[in-house]
């Protein structure tokens, strides 16, 4: 709690909302030397050079103006063709679209256009953290439904069933998921599909780790019968192109859904920024072998990483999608925070505790994949150790 | 060639010093198939060695020159573009030779302590054979990016340690 005198200033919602659990970890392991970090949620690729060209010879013929607010017509056609070519669903780049300062803004803009004060949104945990403190910033009421490693951390529609209430507006679903890496197949999300109709939801897609998955083809959520006219998708550049530092995302939707959004989008965002505009053009464009090469290392990589675990007796669901794995530490007995610690204390190697991501995170530590094999190694045979010691 | 030795190939291009137990878990095959993979491309000649790549002007006095020499050739009957082309490997300085479309018949990528070393090669071994024609040489003044390594990146991590 703030307890400066200024802090009489700050709305009652945002005093109500916690800093991420992922901040103290970020504050720990900065302080400290020689750590090999799996907590990072991003590549470890750098942006394709022919994005980055892209986007300097943006600049150097003057594109430095805002765009329209929905983005760039040209992005807008690229994404409306790439969606159809990868995932099988068709949006308009006319009404349909808006291009975001990341995925994050688009979940914002999706949130605050469709809740009302008290309305309910059924949150998947463990989730992404900025799901439930954005349900909340949109004046919305964040419903966790906690999924289990026995489940391989799948949302039952059962749950969803069970949480539903007659102030329940919007169900959010991220396959792949972040932390647990879990993808939901066709016949998953088809399951699901059935209880949001029969309860007339709304869903927010997050697909932003789609174009990761490694065992089965993707099935994108609006692709399900029925589905498109009540998702709002989200996606963005961040992963599949190794973009994070541009801020670049999209959503698409129904079109009234949309251009709700698109009008909130214009009053306090105007558009997003030109030169990664420009950049994200080159990506879809021109980049699909490198989403290619990059999914591919990280394949390799989740193979390396689900193998020492196993060797040390970590037991984790095999993730079919982005770049984490989310191994269950329950039997060394301590709680995810505190090995995250003592790891970080001991080995200098840091993950994310689970708890970060929702209660039934609890149990569990994220680490990611997306770092050099030479460092998953050496990180491996640290927790290795660190494992003996308990 | 299949898909799994394609990607045996092309992690071991990557890195050569990766070690087998290493590569098995990177594609999720034993360490035997592992081995029995590489000793067959070995076998093949598909893979011809395993080499570092160094950055000589670092850390070294004696500094070396590296030359790329055009060669124009006139291939005689029973000796063609092959036969020469031997005949100008075979020299242990020379570190390339590819046979070219275009203006010149053969690229010659020479090594040497000094110029002088050099262009004594081009002028005793390399004009006196037969068939050569002409010799256009080319040194190397600055490498920035060689077999896919570029030479003064910077490729530390750039990300902060912990991100959601
Ligand atoms: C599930 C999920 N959604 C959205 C985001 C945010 O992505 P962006 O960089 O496009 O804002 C992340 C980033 O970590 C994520 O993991």
């Amino acid at each position: 709690m703030i307890t400066e005198p200024t802090s009489k200033y700050l709305s009652n919602t945002v005093q109500s909302i916690q800093p991420s659990g992922i901040r103290r970890f970020f504050d720990l392991a900065s302080s400290m030397e020689n750590v090999i970090s799996l907590g990072v949620g991003e590549p470890d690729f750098v942006t394709p050079w022919n994005v980055i060209e892209a986007s300097y010879h943006s600049l150097e013929q003057g594109y430095t103006a805002y765009t329209a607010n929905a983005g760039l017509f040209e992005l807008r056609k690229e994404i409306s063709r790439y969606m159809k070519r990868r995932f099988g669903v068709a949006y308009s780049a006319e009404d349909e679209m808006v291009v975001t300062v990341g995925a994050s803004q688009a979940i914002d803009l999706a949130l605050r256009a469709v809740l009302n004060p008290g309305e309910e949104v059924i949150v998947v945990e463990p989730s992404f953290v900025s799901y439930a403190p954005t349900v909340t910033l949109a004046g919305g009421v964040p419903v966790p439904v906690n999924t289990y490693s026995e489940d391989d951390f799948k949302l039952q529609p059962e749950q969803i069933e069970a949480a539903v209430t007659e102030k329940t507006k919007v169900l959010m679903l991220c396959s792949p998921n972040n932390p647990t890496g879990t993808v939901l197949s066709k016949r998953d999300l088809e399951k699901i599909a059935e209880v949001v109709e029969k309860h007339d939801l709304l869903v927010i897609s997050d697909e932003i780790y789609a174009e990761l998955t490694y065992d089965e083809p993707y099935t994108s959520f609006p692709a399900v019968k029925n589905m498109r006219d009540r998702t709002i998708l989200i996606s963005g550049f961040s992963k599949a192109f190794a973009m994070t530092g541009w801020r670049l995302g999209f959503a698409c939707g129904p079109k009234t859904i949309l251009q709700a959004m698109l009008k909130i989008h214009q009053y306090t965002m105007m558009c997003a920024p030109t030169m990664a505009q420009h950049a994200a053009l080159e990506a879809l464009v021109n980049g699909q072998k490198d989403v290619v090469k990059m999914k591919e290392s990280y394949r390799q990589r989740r193979s390396l990483v689900i193998h020492a675990l196993e060797e040390m007796g970590l037991s984790c669901h095999v993730p079919g999608g982005a770049f984490y794995v989310f191994p269950s530490i329950e039997k060394t007995g301590l709680s995810s925070e505190e090995f995250a610690e003592q790891l970080l204390m001991k080995e200098q190697v840091a993950v994310v505790p689970g708890s970060v991501f929702g209660e039934s995170g609890e149990g569990h530590v994220r680490c990611s994949y997306a770092t050099s094999v030479q460092k998953l190694e050496e990180a491996m045979r640290r927790i290795e150790r660190f494992l003996k010691t308990l | 060639m299949n898909s799994t030795e394609r990607e045996l190939l092309q992690l071991i291009e990557k890195n050569g010093r990766l070690e087998t137990a290493t590569i098995a878990k990177l594609m999720g095959i034993s360490v035997d198939e592992t081995t029995r993979m590489l000793e067959k491309l070995e076998k093949e000649k598909v893979i011809l060695g395993y080499s570092a790549i160094i950055d000589w002007t670092k850390g070294t006095e004696d500094g070396a020159v590296t030359a790329m020499i055009d060669v124009k050739v006139t291939p005689k009957r029973g000796v063609g573009f092959d036969k020469v082309a031997e005949r100008i490997y075979r020299f242990p300085e020379v570190k390339a030779v590819y046979l070219m479309s275009g203006v010149y018949d053969l690229s010659v990528s020479i090594e040497g302590k000094t110029m002088a070393e050099v262009g004594r090669f081009v002028s005793e071994k390399l004009s006196t054979i037969d068939s050569v024609i002409s010799t256009t040489t080319h040194f190397i003044l600055k490498k920035y990016k060689h077999d896919g390594l570029v030479f003064s990146d910077n490729d530390e991590d750039k990300r902060i340690v912990v991100s959601p």
